[in-house]
């Protein structure tokens, strides 16, 4: 073991902050990561063997234990759930004989579930290791076990044609891009990227700063924070260097438009990071890229290269003086390293705890640096702002939302994918382009987002102060179970809760359980009360964005469809509240005596 | 000096103060557990929320502002505080008669400063293992309220290293303790650790119920008093 460790640390210059990457690699050495491993890289690191685990352990796909040959992680979304899932799962556990959470008994097979993974547009699907399987049916599944079972590796099984993992080509044998509809600002393969940083690299930063802000560009990510506005912050922070960083977690249930971004537009993403470098004085960029996305990173790598080779990125880029070159870092799984704070923290090989704020990270982010954090839509569209002009992309849209927005379509309806649309369009528009006929509901901006009603909100229009959309829209039709689905929901946010903080590490589970008595027709009227003031409490206490949104799926939903939560009055006659099981309360000795007996044992 | 409102009325405060600190300066309490007074705030409690300028956010993560508008007192906000300390309650399991902690417990004190009866949340009654593997100290989780006072403020004297850790994530996740390190621990530490605990999961061995009933840190002066009249609350 002690050599390949080594090797591991060395890789990395035994350097602490790059302890995601060191376990990464650890996990593909060993399987999972092992005690001793863990012991060595503490000495390695001048650090104790708990802090290395504090830190794995805060991390989906990080495994303490031996996982089996292969360990395959199936989505279990919503959307999912409504395109086969419970199918795929039986076929799952009946070919390869382990349950989930578990590894079959020959050490083969270790079976997980895992929330989106940003394939809404192709369920049921899942990883095995780092490789995506879509579209999934049960003789699909049988078709891959057996074919793993008799030694082909699921990189084999996956991309037959063996294509080299850096070609896009092999990108699009595992997955498909599904853009129905391009608009005015990306997926144009006009947009040429040599060109614009020839014009713009050899500028006063200011100019760029200007361009930014004329255009009214705001964030893509969620927050629509303007563009020009956290460029200036961070370059008028003092400090001695500066940080880019391009985020591409894309955790939030139901998105999956970075993923074609990057997929094939990558050279204008990064075109739009160097922009950003030659804006606030960066020398260093990151692209933090979801652990799910693993397939895409021998392919974005080669387009780095390409940049590099062509003196776009790196040493003195196109002669202008300027230094810049961008690096990827792969998360592990955690929905709340979406958050910027919490995203830096995880780049600096931490757990992904979101930091108290102030300062944000324009002022002290990445090594406590001033950093600015871009969501990879927004930097793709500064690469297109920058080549057409402030005043037309400003032209785009409506006033207080100009350009386009890329919306990843999900769900009940005939053309699920990705739709460039011009802010300002209705709802009842987006739903007739997808061909969503019998839609009910609509869950905009994924769980942390808002349930609307298809009757009440049709009309209303997609900006930033009506529907301000982060790119998730999943349909649900009159067939679905829409309780169902915000219990969904708020099992993922107790999953995704860091719990850091009281209010959304332990008021989710609450507002969870809550959703279980209804569901099971055992609520009364003030249980409705409790969810509201509950919520309310979650939402306004909480340190950061995830437990300040973690309630809305059951607000939205309460909101939009009051028949849903049924709550019967309880009849004065009766003496037991319906919500207590006197079954399972009367069972309480006899689980603690058997408990006892099997510790005596 | 700046000058701020509290609860509608003027007050001053030293420009730079943090704004639970101003306030008890001012005669103001506003209920912590995670916050200590002069270390780096850690604001994982939430119990410490007010409303500042409108907006609900834990005072111990506010530096005063001149100008700044502050409701402490307001039924809402002190509702939400009141359902923080149940919240921990309900998640852990607290049998304050038989704890080592009790009358010195700042769970419990706040508990009753926040007119807290009984836990609006079910209780969970989750297992917890407890921890005995150390020679001066043990953890008793059951008690643990994740508020992260060991894990960023006890530290292995020579060597820098964390002592307490945590393991997993959300409401799965544990304090471990280092027992190698911690057997190092001079006996002051251990005292240290053990008081900086807010609660009686972090224990010192071999001592326990050593201060009789009336005489207990809460019960000569209450988390309030201490909070407004300058006496530090860990
Ligand atoms: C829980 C949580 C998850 C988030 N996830 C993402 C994400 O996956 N991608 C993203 O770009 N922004 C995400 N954000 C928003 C980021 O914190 C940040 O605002 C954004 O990356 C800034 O980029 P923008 O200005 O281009 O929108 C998330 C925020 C929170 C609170
Ligand atoms: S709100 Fe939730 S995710 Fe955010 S810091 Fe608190 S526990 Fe962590
Ligand atoms: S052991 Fe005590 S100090 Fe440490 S996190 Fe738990 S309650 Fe806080």
């Amino acid at each position: 073991m002690s050599s390949s460790i080594q090797s591991i640390l060395h890789r990395y210059g035994s350097d602490r902050t790059r302890l995601l990457d060191v376990l990464w690699d650890v996990q593909d050495e060993f399987g999972y990561i092992p005690d001793d491993a863990v012991r060595e890289l503490a000495s390695g690191l001048n650090t104790t063997a708990l802090d290395i685990r504090e830190t794995a352990s805060f991390y989906h796909f990080f495994r303490d234990r031996p996982s089996g040959r292969y360990t395959l992680y199936l989505s279990n979304t919503v959307i999912a759930k409504m395109k086969g899932f419970d199918a795929v799962s039986k076929a799952l556990q009946a070919e390869t004989g382990a349950c989930f959470g578990g590894v079959d008994s020959t050490g083969t097979f270790g079976l997980e579930q895992t929330s989106c993974i940003g394939l809404s547009d192709q369920e049921p699907a899942m990883l095995v290791d780092k490789v995506v399987f879509t579209r999934l049916t049960p003789e699909k599944v049988v078709d891959i076990i057996a074919r793993l079972r008799q030694g082909e590796t699921p990189e084999q099984i996956a991309n037959p044609g063996g294509l080299p993992p850096q070609a896009l080509d092999y990108v699009d044998a595992l997955v498909e891009s599904n853009i129905h509809q391009a608009g005015p600002v990306f997926f144009d393969r006009g947009t040429r990227v040599r060109e614009v940083l020839e014009r713009w690299l050899g500028r006063n930063p200011d100019e760029l700063i200007l361009a930014a802000t004329e255009s009214r560009l705001r964030g893509r990510g969620g927050a629509g924070f303007s563009v020009g506005l956290k460029w200036r912050l961070c370059r008028e922070s003092d400090a001695d260097t500066r940080y880019v960083i391009c985020n591409a977690d894309e955790g939030e249930p139901g998105t999956f438009k970075d993923r074609v971004l990057l997929t094939r537009s990558p050279l204008q993403v990064f075109a739009g990071m160097t922009i950003a470098a030659h804006a606030t004085a960066a020398r260093e960029g990151i692209v933090y890229l979801r652990a799910e996305y693993f397939y895409l990173k021998a392919y974005l790598e080669a387009q780095l290269q390409l940049l590099r080779d062509e003196g776009l990125l790196g040493r003195d880029i196109l002669g202008r003086g300027l230094d810049f070159d961008i690096r990827i870092q792969m998360g592990a799984g955690a929905y709340i390293c979406g958050d910027e704070s919490a995203l830096i923290e995880s780049c600096e090989g931490k757990r992904g705890t979101p930091r108290l704020k102030p300062p944000f990270p324009v002022y002290q982010g990445y090594l406590g640096k001033p950093t600015a954090v871009c969501n990879v839509e927004t930097f793709a569209t500064v690469t297109r702002v920058m080549e057409l002009g402030a005043s037309w992309f400003e032209g785009l849209g409506t006033k207080d939302s100009c350009g386009t927005r890329l919306l990843s379509i999900s769900g009940d309806c005939a053309r699920p994918g990705i739709y460039e649309i011009e802010w300002g369009v209705t709802l009842n528009h987006v739903l007739a382009l997808v061909g969503a006929r019998n839609a009910r509901a609509v869950q905009l901006s994924g769980p942390s987002g808002e349930c609307l009603s298809v009757e009440k909100d049709g009309h209303r229009k997609f900006c930033y102060s009506d529907l301000s959309c982060n790119g998730s829209m999943m349909i649900f039709d009159y067939s679905r179970d829409l309780l169902g689905v915000v219990r969904d929901f708020m099992q993922f946010f107790v999953d995704e809760s860091c719990g850091i903080c009281t209010p959304c590490r332990s008021g989710n589970e609450d507002l969870l359980r809550k959703i279980d008595l209804f569901m099971a027709g055992k609520a009364r009227p003030s249980d409705i009360d409790d969810l509201q003031s509950w919520g309310r409490i979650i939402q306004r206490t909480s340190r950061c964005g995830l437990g300040g949104t973690s309630p809305k799926p059951i607000l939205t939903t309460l909101g939009k469809f009051p028949e849903l939560f049924e709550a019967a009055d309880h009849p004065a006659h009766d003496t037991l509240l319906p919500s207590f099981d006197h079954v399972q309360a009367f069972s309480a000795y006899d689980r603690a005596h058997a408990a006892l007996d099997k510790e005596r044992s | 000096m700046i000058k701020l409102v509290i609860d509608g009325k003027p007050v001053e405060a030293e420009e730079g103060a943090n704004l639970v600190e101003a306030a008890g300066e001012n005669g103001v309490y506003i209920p912590t557990l995670c916050y200590l007074k002069g270390e780096p705030c850690i604001g994982t409690c939430r119990v410490c929320s007010v409303r500042v300028n409108g907006n609900v956010t834990a005072a111990c993560s506010v530096t005063v502002d001149d100008g700044m508008e502050v409701d402490v007192d307001e039924p809402e906000v002190a509702d939400m505080r009141r359902a923080l300390v149940e919240a921990l309650f309900a998640e852990g399991n607290h049998n304050c008669p038989s704890c080592e902690k009790s009358g010195r417990c700042e769970l419990q004190a706040v508990g009753y400063e926040t007119g807290m009866v009984v836990s609006r949340f079910p209780y969970r009654y989750p297992p917890r293992d407890r921890d005995v593997g150390a020679r001066h100290l043990w953890l008793e989780r059951d008690r643990c309220i994740f508020c992260q006072r060991c894990v960023e403020h006890i530290r292995d004297r020579t060597s820098g290293h964390k002592i307490f850790s945590i393991n997993g994530r959300g409401s799965r996740a544990r304090i471990e303790i280092d027992v190698e390190l911690a057997d190092q621990m001079p006996p002051e530490q251990v005292r240290e650790a053990m008081d900086i605990c807010p609660v009686g999961c972090i224990l010192e061995k071999r001592v326990g119920f050593d201060v009789p009933m009336g005489q207990r840190k809460f019960e000569v002066q209450t988390h309030r008093e201490r909070a407004t009249e300058g006496t530090s609350n860990e």
